[in-house]
């Protein structure tokens, strides 16, 4: 290190934040017993995956934790978990649920939010505000319809993924096309004209510029469409068949009606959420500032 | 390399209710520098964009060469653009943001590569070629931007204010620059500017646009002596021309108890008063009593020169002020009283009403 590295004036120094105001203790206190109020329960449920059903049911899981040698640590959860259940079937078929379920709608709602952005045609707001107000359709007043679109009197698809991988796309899409379109008017037009100029055709100028500076949102909106899929209990319940159904399924039929199984479904819940994680941390790469830094000035 | 033609170009925004551009003419010859000037919202950026392709045209023609490109779109032009924000491809390394329209052409590895590495050493440009633009300072994406037009090797430059992100000093450098660059290179270029400065330094012919309707084009030096109305007199040259109302006399012009001679055909169908025009530099002054009496508000002294700031007898506190050019050795104080005269026939005698030109 050189010496003149000391005399710089170093903004983010003990006591300062980087921009150089000072700490502020409250907002710190606050934010602790915040982050501590949020991570209670998952820390509670981490416990009790590890505790015989006989613990669980007679004290709370923070006994657990003041008397870590007086309970009985227990690795059986998990064992039974997969063993009751095809929880690697099942989690596989989360897999082949979610993963299209994702990159279908927003590679669709790529291509319309920049149609939305970028080109001129007839009836565009009209068109744009329509898709954004399907938004407020609920869910569950279209499952009754969409269950006799895809059952044996409709297209018979119900039971399949493909019937699965519709339904996300269809009610996961607007709120793209609605996220990513207002990304994409935050990109500087002079950079698309620019490359109308230098011969790209619309196809071209997406690909090779407007999706690579539309990844931070894109994968923003990924993590959140990926959540949602794999946690979604609902759609994969009423539309998969057995064979082909997803972990969460999976582990709300682990729990019996009169709550047995409940200590299962805790060591369940943790597995269940390996994958999840795995996928935010990779995305969460792409969730970067200044992707267009550079491009334009002033 | 090509001429460029605007044959009665006409572009009414969606909405309005006058056109942006009017009827423009204008006839470029190949290799010529043309630069469009005005004041902000003259129409300048709209008939480049419109040579371009980025912006409709609603009636006339544009013609680049023998080709009528009125309705094609950008990519069928061979043009290249500089933009006013560079509008740079910012995931792409410098030598990608160069080569990326022949790219997209289908020429072949090898030859991009030459072609980058030549307009990168034009440009100074080599070490920095596998640089992100975000990486760069502003005068060095100004040369990208620079670049990525000269490696197309065009027909036509189309350059949208490419200089006024640049500080003032890198500025005027980089405007030596891009002019020799292009009388090297010979392409035609059009350049949109709002500083008359860059207009009158760079150009082979300045248009002057105003409300999207032409006053003139014109060579640098023939647009200085000879502006074709009031508009273009005060726009073009730095400082301003002084432009007073005076009252026509027997055979001359009025000003306070002095009469200064014009030929008699010239003023035969002024009227009673006519719009005086003199540069700074072609101003008498004196304390003799002769001329319009100005009162000295400010002297700004530059060295070899001074220039002197004033009020005609009459003006409120809103005109522009009257200004001189003066010896900067023996400059007159402030708060004086000096009489002037223009010097000589260097005067521009405008109509009062149409302010168009009347003297030649």
């Amino acid at each position: 290190m050189s010496t003149t590295t000391t005399t710089a004036p170093r903004a983010g120094g003990r006591g300062r934040l980087k921009d150089g105001r000072p700490r502020s203790p409250v907002s710190m206190v606050t934010m602790l017993v915040l982050a501590v109020l949020w991570t209670l329960p998952t820390l509670g449920l981490l416990v009790t995956s590890f505790r015989s059903r006989d613990d669980a049911l007679n004290s709370g899981w923070w006994s657990a934790i003041v008397n870590p040698f007086g309970t009985s640590w227990t690795f059986d959860n998990y064992r039974r978990v997969f063993e009751m259940s095809d929880m690697g079937n099942a989690f596989l078929n989360g897999v082949v649920v979610a993963v299209p379920a994702t990159i279908i709608p927003i590679m669709f709602a790529a291509f319309a939010a920049y149609a939305f952005t970028f080109l001129d045609f007839r009836f565009k707001e009209t068109l744009f505000i329509t898709i954004v107000a399907v938004m407020v359709v609920p869910i569950h007043v279209a499952f009754q319809p969409l269950l006799n679109l895809f059952g044996p009197n409709g297209l018979g698809i119900a039971g399949q993924y493909l019937a699965v991988w519709l339904l996300h796309t269809g009610f996961g899409m607007p709120l793209c096309i609605y996220v990513l379109r207002n990304y994409m008017s935050s990109l500087p037009f002079s950079v698309v004209e620019s490359a109308r100029i230098d011969g790209c055709t619309n196809f071209q100028i997406f690909w090779k510029l407007v999706a690579p500076m539309a990844m931070p949102a894109m994968a923003a909106f990924a993590t959140l469409q990926f959540l949602w899929v794999w946690n979604d209990l609902l759609i994969a319940k009423l539309f998969l068949a057995n064979d082909n159904t997803t972990v969460i399924v999976k582990l709300q039929q682990l729990l019996g009606t009169q709550g047995q199984g409940a200590e299962l479904l805790t060591a369940g819940a943790f597995i269940s959420m390996v994958l999840p994680m795995i996928v935010f941390f990779v995305l969460q790469n792409f969730l970067v500032r200044g992707m267009t830094s550079g491009a334009v000035k002033g | 390399m090509a001429t460029v033609t605007y044959d009665k170009a006409t572009r009414i925004y969606p909405g309005a209710d006058t056109p942006s551009v009017d009827e423009l003419e204008i006839e470029i010859a190949d290799g010529e520098f043309l630069v469009l000037v005005g004041p902000s919202g003259c129409g300048k950026s709209t008939s480049l964009r419109m040579l371009a392709g980025l912006e409709e045209v609603n009636g006339g023609r544009i013609l680049i060469g023998d080709k009528d490109v009125t309705h094609m779109p950008p990519k069928d032009r061979d043009v290249a653009m500089v933009f006013q924000n560079y509008a740079l491809y910012p995931h792409m390394s410098v030598a990608d943001n160069m080569g990326f329209a022949l790219k997209i052409a289908g020429k072949s590895k090898s030859e991009i590569r030459e072609r980058v590495e030549e307009a990168a050493k034009i440009l100074d440009l080599t070490q920095y070629l596998e640089r992100k633009p975000k990486a760069l300072s502003g005068g060095q994406r100004q040369r990208v931007a620079m670049g990525r037009a000269i490696v197309r090797q065009p027909q036509v430059f189309l350059m949208d204010e490419p200089l006024s992100n640049l500080d003032a000093k890198l500025r005027v450098q980089t405007r030596t620059q891009i002019a020799s660059l292009q009388r090297r290179l010979g392409v035609t270029t059009v350049y949109v500017t709002h500083d008359q400065v860059e207009a009158m330094t760079m150009g082979d012919r300045v248009a002057v646009l105003k409300d999207g309707i032409l006053q003139q084009c014109d060579s640098p030096r023939h647009m200085y002596d000879h502006p074709n109305n009031v508009f273009v007199a005060g726009f073009i040259g730095s400082p301003a021309m002084n432009l007073m109302t005076v009252p026509v006399a027997d055979g001359g012009l009025k000003l306070g108890d002095y009469v200064h001679p014009v030929e008699r055909e010239v003023l035969a169908n002024a009227g009673s008063e006519v719009v005086l025009g003199v540069r700074p530099e072609d101003v008498d002054l004196s304390d003799s009593g002769r001329g319009l009496p100005i009162e000295i508000d400010v002297v700004e002294e530059l060295g070899a020169d001074a220039y002197i700031y004033g009020e005609l007898p009459g003006s409120g506190p809103t005109d522009k002020p009257f200004i001189a050019r003066v010896d900067g050795r023996t400059p007159p104080k402030k708060g004086e009283v000096v009489h002037f005269t223009p010097k000589g026939d260097h005067v521009h005698i405008f109509n009062a009403e149409s302010g168009e030109r009347i003297s030649n």
